[in-house]
């Protein structure tokens, strides 16, 4: 068990660079999770952490000690891979001792440590068996296994969950959290799957196009969202984002359609007159009575999801579609007009340019 | 096997295969048949008539020396070059497979030998060998070591499996560099990180992943030793001196087209054909196994 | 590779280029002495760098010819070797793509049958039944003609095989579309199925271009008209000629023509070459 530590980490190819500088600290135990959009990077962080791609600039540490230059081997990292990496001719038994022999282990020490992994995750009854006859879930038992019995500082995975279906998804996801709450090994994750995300780590990093966004608990990136990014990245369906303007007190945001958003907290009186982007997850408008406060949603068409009911319809003029997610079921024909409000505290405002929160 | 939808019965399947059918039995089937049956034949100096003599070319061929020796040799000569052709290019392949920049460039200028004929490869190697001549030869001449193949059946030996696993190499090159590629990156990264080395992983991984590429090439480097070195030991040394180099498939030619013995040849035939058929049957039987990722 | 080791790396790269200087000799002192005139070509030691003949040599390859070939031109044999390789190649791909169109597309009696006795090509090489099959050819009268250089090694199992693979590989839901627009068969297989075999048929055209044009044994065995000889076996003609009165400067020239055709097809279509080569043989 470790601390992990990544000094303004780089990674270039010849003269592309493709993650900018990243540093955070990953405390012993944690459970980080690694998130962002296909191809901006993650994986090639995991895998500078894990020794498999050379680190450009920075450093990483991984229990104080500078790891730079090490060989993966040296690292004493375990890591799980997308597609599991089984050895395809070995048994299961074999694939999880591999490591430990290389290491040199006693013959019944890989045998107690093997069964104890083994137990841990039900996969007594197939011990002999060969990676082909077993299930999806199976197989992803048993490169845990592998992981597991070598007791490493670090577990790595690299998105082990995106090979299943749906529901052994949620299901492995559950065992992995409770795995990770009995053996309390630092973790990294990296997924590009929000909900997975959210679910499991203790804490995550966006990462966008080779920078992190964002480095926080999931509520907070759910609450706080750092930048427009982060905020269209998390939660599901994802924040709708209006164009609007601030008055010049600032303590309004005025958008297309005559409508006026009273803002927190004494608003925003540095931005007074400027353009902003206002951002409101659909889960956060009600339906009111029509009042001065309220905006008017013409609804576009509804998708009943027994639970909730999401809505999609435009305010006035504006362009695209607002989603908004409404408890219990609704019947809404095309062309109602409902009136909606927000809380103020869930109103986000993000720099029109940069896109950071305002 | 079939496809779930076809077309309605009628004659034209049979119209599409006649080309192929026919071809296969006027120069295939009836070919080989009649093989058989001269094997059984003896015909007399003349060719004027002929004795129906049962397994007697057979028994007389196990029994005759030469054909004994020109056995033994053709193995010697095939797993020889079997050996060295597979062995080079395996190390050449894993070398390849490792290198991140360039394995393209390597791969072009290892593959064209492949393109070369047997008999072409055969006049190149033997010009350089050449005792009067060649340049190797004067090489070898200078550190004192004697080289005359047209003399030496030993050395004629080894210059027909220089030439021909010089030849083969560019194939199982390309086999073996397709079979590693095909193994996921992920196994040798997962490897390293359990804590195999580079040759380790070569030897734990890689090469037991390999091994339905290695029998399947160990059978076709096998035929290919066996039957389309022809060129090469026609154009090098003529089965000579001495019949040191008499391989198989060059004595079926001799025996018969030269020697006209053509109850012997035939039965000879026989037995190469029962030598390619065993052969490719293993290679079917053994080619369902596949490895699964 | 996982490691990042310079010292490895420089190694790798030293055998690659090391086995690549090996494998390269044969050709480049091919080459050198294609370069050098008659004279220099007697004097021990050959030289190993290259002369300023090649031209002249060049020329005097196609305008006199070699050895005991000398009556025959290489022009001649080039152009036989090109006709005989087009020839084998392009009806095994023709017969071929017929066999297999009928055997995956149609039920019919004696199906497996003919399956079966197209597989049995693949079992006898024409080394192992050399005189017999001559003597048929004889008999039909083939000796000496392009027909009896081609047909009798078109039958091809491997490509039958082959084709068999591709079409089976093709959605089925392809030839029901087809039908529900009105296609015969004939039709669905010259607009559907040829067209999608398309990187197929290339593919394996540049395997069986080389395996026409390196033929020898039998090209040996049925032309004994000088006029028919191909450039392979006016190879063999001249060495043994050579023992005579070698003439390596030109024998070599012939032997870089007799190379550069299938050399140029493999390395210049090496992607098709290794997909022809891979997926057939597997």
């Amino acid at each position: 068990m470790a601390e992990v530590i990544l000094e303004d980490v780089v990674k270039a190819y010849s003269k592309t660079e493709v993650i900018h500088g990243i540093s955070t600290t990953i405390a012993d135990g944690e459970f980080i999770v690694i998130v962002g959009p296909s191809g901006c990077g993650k994986s090639t962080v995991l895998r500078m952490i894990a020794g498999l791609e050379k680190i450009t600039g920075g450093i990483i540490r991984i229990d104080g000690q500078v790891v730079n230059k090490l060989e993966p081997k040296d690292r004493d990292i375990a890591m799980v891979f997308q597609n599991y990496a089984l050895y395809p001719h070995m048994t299961v038994f074999n694939n999880m001792a591999y490591g430990l022999k290389l290491r040199k282990f006693g013959k019944d020490e890989i045998k107690q440590r093997v069964d104890q992994a083994a137990q841990l995750l039900q996969l007594e009854g197939l011990l002999d068996r060969k990676p082909r006859q077993l299930s999806g879930g199976q197989r992803q038992r048993v490169a845990m296994g592998r992981c597991i019995v070598r007791e490493p500082k670090v577990f790595l995975f690299d998105e082990p969950l995106s090979n299943l279906d749906a529901k052994l998804r949620v299901q492995m996801r559950l065992e992995l959290r409770k795995l990770h709450e009995r053996l309390k090994v630092t973790s990294i994750y990296v997924t590009h799957d929000q909900v997975e995300a959210m679910t499991l780590g203790d804490r995550l990093i966006v990462i966008n196009e080779g920078a992190a966004e964002q480095i926080g608990s999931p509520l907070e990136l759910y609450e706080k969202p750092g930048t427009k990014f982060v905020a269209g990245f998390i939660g599901s369906p994802a924040m709708n984002f209006m164009d609007a303007h601030i008055s010049r007190d600032g303590q309004w945001a005025l958008m297309q359609g005559d409508i006026r958003l009273a803002l927190a907290n004494g608003g925003v009186p540095r931005f007074g007159g400027q353009q902003v982007i206002i951002g409101i997850r659909p889960e956060h408008f009600k339906i009111i009575v029509k009042g001065p406060q309220s905006m008017l949603l013409t609804v576009d068409h509804t998708e009943i999801l027994g639970a909730d009911t999401t809505v999609y319809g435009r305010f006035a003029d504006t362009p695209g579609l607002i989603t908004i997610r409404l408890p219990d079921i609704h019947h809404f024909k095309s062309e109602t007009i409902l009136p909606l409000s927000v809380a103020q505290a869930k109103i986000h405002i993000f720099d029109r340019e940069t896109g950071a929160r305002i | 096997m079939l496809k779930r939808t076809h077309f309605n019965p009628s004659p034209l399947p049979y119209l599409l295969v006649t080309p192929q059918i026919l071809i296969t039995i006027i120069f295939f089937i009836w070919p080989a048949s009649q093989a058989i049956f001269q094997s059984l034949l003896v015909e007399d100096a003349f060719g004027l008539k002929s004795e129906f003599v049962w397994l007697d070319n057979f028994i007389e061929l196990f029994t005759d020396e030469i054909y004994f020796n020109s056995f033994g040799r053709t193995l010697l000569f095939s797993s020889l070059v079997a050996f060295l052709s597979l062995g080079t290019a395996l190390l050449l392949a894993a070398t390849a497979d490792r290198i991140v920049r360039g394995a393209t460039t390597y791969r072009t200028l290892l593959i064209w030998p492949y393109a070369v004929a047997p008999v072409v490869a055969g006049a190149l190697w033997m010009f350089i060998f050449d005792p009067t001549l060649g340049i190797v030869a004067y090489m070898l001449e200078a550190l004192g070591y004697d080289w005359n193949h047209r003399l030496n059946g030993n050395q004629a030996m080894a210059l027909i499996i220089f030439a021909a696993s010089w030849k083969q190499i560019s194939y199982n090159f390309l086999f073996f560099l397709a079979g590693m590629q095909a193994i996921p990156k992920s196994l040798t990264e997962a490897a390293a990180i359990d804590g195999a080395g580079p040759a380790w992983r070569f030897w734990t991984i890689v090469f037991p992943l390999l091994s339905p590429t290695t029998f399947f090439l160990l059978v076709m480097n096998i035929v290919y030793a066996f039957f389309e070195t022809f060129g090469i030991v026609h154009a090098v040394t003529k089965g000579g001196p001495a019949g040191a180099t008499e391989i198989l498939v060059y004595k079926v030619y001799n025996d018969g087209f030269i020697g006209l013995d053509l109850g012997g040849s035939a039965a000879q035939s026989v037995v190469l054909m029962a030598i390619v058929i065993t052969l490719t049957v293993i290679q079917f039987r053994y080619i369902e196994r596949k490895v699964e990722y | 590779m996982v490691e990042n080791r310079p010292l490895t790396n420089f190694c790798s790269h030293a055998v690659l280029i090391f086995a690549i200087a090996i494998i390269a000799f044969p050709i480049w002192i091919t080459f050198v002495a294609a370069s050098h005139d008659a004279v220099r070509m007697t004097q021990t030691p050959l030289p190993l760098l290259p002369g300023d003949q090649f031209f002249i040599n060049l020329k005097d390859t196609f305008t006199q010819g070699v050895g005991n070939a000398r009556e025959q031109s290489v022009g001649l044999m080039l152009m036989n070797s090109l006709i005989m390789a087009m020839m084998i190649a392009v009806g095994k791909i023709i017969i071929s793509l017929l066999s297999a169109f009928a055997i995956v597309y149609f039920r019919f009696p004696f199906r497996m049958g003919f399956f079966w006795m197209i597989f049995v090509t693949l079992m006898l090489p024409v080394e192992v039944r050399i005189l017999p099959t001559f003597e048929v050819v004889a008999n039909l009268g083939m000796l000496n003609n392009y027909w009896g250089l081609s047909i009798p090694l078109i039958a091809s199992a491997t490509a039958t095989f082959m084709f068999r693979q591709v079409f089976l590989t093709v959605p089925d839901e392809l030839l029901e579309a087809a039908r529900i627009d009105g296609a015969g068969p004939m039709r669905f297989f010259k607009d559907i199925l040829i067209p999608v075999s398309r990187t197929n048929i290339a593919a394996l055209f540049v395997i069986l271009f080389i395996y026409g044009w390196n033929q020898y044994l039998w090209p040996l065995l049925i032309t004994t008209d000088k006029n028919m000889y191909t450039i392979v076996m006016g190879i063999k003609q001249m060495l043994e000629a050579a023992e005579e009165s070698p003439e390596w400067h030109l024998i070599m020239m012939t032997t870089l023509l007799a190379m550069l055709p299938p050399i140029v097809v493999v390395v210049g279509m090496q992607k098709l070459f290794i997909k022809g080569l891979t997926e057939t043989e597997k």
